[in-house]
């Protein structure tokens, strides 16, 4: 996008500075080095042949092969159901924690709770997984599927509440007055000003949850209770036994659905 | 990474071990919090699980059997045979490594009823009074299995484990750099011939790494000799030059892509990337081998075990006579190509799985190997001798 738009703005004649191109062919380089292996993985995941990088021919096999695989589509199942759980807890209350951050000025713990916020967005997800499953035996909770969720949530509410704080940010706070003065109550102004303005932070910042919580490999197998192993901790087991294009088949899949909701959140974000 | 996870996993244990001895199965173990720290062979009367699994009789079952393994380990029809056979449901969870296992079996608050954890593993579980003493009058098929596998350094009565499968660690190569006629010795590391020099690897994993250099100059790999263990060092010190890479996750997938031509790794990692690659129109066995050093290699087995954290002991020791029958055994092996510790199975094994000597190798290779056992205190000496050579 970057380079399309700095194109538009040259002159024509192509008079563009030397660094500009220069900044230009990097940024193609960037894209192809992130992009090719993805590429190349989905393409193989096409191939007839058991072989992961020799192209025999085009076939659907391996996706069949994929869906008549009962652990793995359970597997899948648990991962959709944690993902929609999660999302919308961690939708809900990372906009409410947004909310308080921006709109309140001053209360008490702001300041340590606003620096603590983004705690699981810095920390080592290893890190996380530990602390969390050291939390959920010291408080005794059967780990399962509720544990996964409750730790979904927790590390979403942070990236929800980045995303909807700056889209607040942004947002004239006058609308809210104004709409104050002309007798609208708390939850009118929220509901008819406030919320439609920042939805496409908040929608941005479900996007970015569930498909955080559809990736995430490392906490849920620690916090993981019996038959709740979800698709990605199902697949990283997979690989150290034998890789075929089966592999790639659900590769595809998953990479397919996160990026769908990647550019859908990256779109809403930039819409006004 | 895997050593990250095993010293999380040990800071795990401390913690919960400081913070609540008592999260595992709450039901089972309530009247005697203190079990779990004790052995559980002296605790018997005082034990309520160890009590349900001493009462266990051949193909009794108690509940549904939550069922721990690895990834793709088992045949799913072995498991709907089990299912319909004892009219329960087994529920199935997944594991990549033995650690990330230990910590959810540590932490409690997950019924888990049957875990598969590897040699060592064994050895670390039951010292941590994670394992219960299994019952072995309910597993009647024990007899099955090849006294061999009877007896392992890791768990010397058998109280705790039962084998799964085996293998073996050793070479894997490309016959364009070794040729058709070679003597199978670990001088093919250590001594590299160099047309492939610089294109070797060696697992990235103390023991392992260490056992190889130590089988090479004679020494057993469980060496309790800092003298041995400097002269292992000096030895892959001195051809680190032609070690392209310490590796032990892709060491198979880089060897058949070509970033290798001679590689040290496990014989289920080397088979399994080979079969991956051949097609009806090519045998991969025709470009690549694997062998079992003359001077001899590591055996090693993932067990059957029952955790603290069951609930339905006596299902979880049925399910291991179930597949300790020759006929399921041999199932096992023949959907995922490890070795059957099972000797009554080998009549109902595939022929071609049963005379491959990269899987089951000859009586003699098999005299030359050597199970990992716990060296106690040592083991550190181990992990240091490691990061020397890489630094």
């Amino acid at each position: 996008m970057t380079t399309r738009r700095a194109a538009a703005r040259s002159l024509p004649g192509g008079r563009r500075p030397l660094v500009q191109r220069v900044l230009a062919l990097n940024a193609w380089a960037v894209y192809a080095f992130f992009y090719l292996p993805i590429f190349i993985l989905m393409f193989f995941s096409f191939n007839a042949g058991r072989f992961v990088t020799i192209w025999e021919g085009f076939s659907l096999d391996w996706y069949r092969v994929m869906f008549a695989n009962e652990p793995l589509m359970k597997a899948l199942r648990t991962s959709v159901v944690v993902a929609i759980v999660s999302t919308i807890v961690a939708t809900v209350l990372g906009t409410a924690a947004a909310l308080a951050l921006e709109r309140y000025r001053r209360w008490l713990g702001k300041r340590t709770f606003d620096a603590l916020l983004y705690l699981p967005v810095i920390i080592p997800d290893v890190t996380m997984a530990v602390m969390l499953l050291i939390f959920f035996a010291t408080v005794d909770l059967n780990r399962g599927l509720n544990t996964i969720i409750l730790s979904h949530v927790a590390f979403n509410i942070s990236f929800v509440s980045i995303v909807v704080r700056a889209r607040i940010a942004q947002m004239d706070a006058t609308l809210e007055e104004a709409a104050a003065d002309l007798y609208a109550s708390r939850w009118q102004a929220f509901r008819r000003v406030t919320l439609p303005l920042i939805m496409p932070g908040v929608l941005g910042g479900a996007l970015l949850a569930f498909t955080l919580s559809l990736d995430d490999v490392v906490i849920t197998q620690f916090v993981q209770g019996p038959g709740t192993s979800t698709l990605p901790v199902f697949v990283f087991g997979l690989i150290k036994r034998q890789v075929t294009p089966e592999i790639n088949a659900v590769s595809t899949l998953m990479l397919v659905a996160s990026m769908v909701l990647v550019f859908g959140s990256l779109l809403l974000q930039r819409r006004r | 990474m895997k050593r990250l996870l095993a010293l999380l996993g040990v800071l795990a244990l401390i913690a919960t071990a400081c913070g609540d001895d008592d999260t595992a199965t709450t039901a089972a173990t309530s009247a005697a919090p203190a079990t779990t720290a004790a052995p559980a062979t002296t605790a018997a009367p005082a034990d309520p699980l160890q009590a349900a699994a001493d009462a266990c009789t051949p193909g009794q079952v108690d509940g549904d059997l939550s069922f721990y393994n690895w990834t793709e380990y088992i045949d799913p029809e072995l498991i709907d045979a089990f299912e319909g056979e004892y009219g329960v449901e087994v529920i199935e969870t997944f594991y990549d490594s033995n650690e990330s296992m230990l910590a959810q079996v540590d932490a409690g608050g997950a019924v888990y009823d049957l875990i598969v954890p590897s040699d060592y593993m064994v050895t670390i579980m039951a010292e941590e009074g994670l394992l219960i003493d299994l019952n072995d009058s309910a597993i009647t098929n024990l007899g099955n299995l090849d006294p061999t596998f009877t007896g392992l350094p890791f768990d010397p009565d058998g109280a705790y484990s039962v084998p799964y499968q085996w293998g073996t660690t050793g070479i894997g190569f490309a016959y364009e750099a070794l040729g058709e006629d070679f003597t199978p010795s670990w001088s093919v590391i250590f001594e590299p011939d160099p047309s492939y020099a610089g294109e070797i690897s060696l697992l990235d994993d103390s023991r392992e790494t260490l056992g190889a250099a130590l089988k090479y100059l004679g020494y057993s790999l469980n060496t309790t000799s800092q003298a041995e263990l400097d002269e292992a060092v000096e030895l892959i010190r001195g051809v680190k030059d032609s070690i392209k890479l310490f590796d032990s996750t892709t060491f198979d997938d880089n060897l058949v892509e070509g970033e290798t031509m001679v590689a040290h790794g496990w014989n289920g990692g080397f088979l399994g990337s080979y079969d991956g690659i051949s097609t009806d129109d090519y045998d991969a066995y025709e470009d690549f081998g694997y062998f079992i050093p003359q001077e001899g290699g590591v055996a090693w087995v993932d067990t059957m075990a029952i955790p603290r954290t069951a609930e339905h002991v006596c299902t979880a020791h049925t399910f291991i006579d179930f597949l300790l029958d020759a006929e399921n055994g041999a199932a096992l092996t023949n959907w995922n190509f490890y070795a059957s510790p099972n000797s009554a199975s080998a009549e109902f094994i595939d022929p071609e799985i049963i005379e491959d000597e990269s899987i089951y190798p000859s009586d003699e290779t098999f005299a030359n190997l050597e199970f990992i056992a716990d060296t106690g205190d040592f083991e550190i000496n181990y992990q240091d001798a490691l990061t020397a050579i890489k630094n």
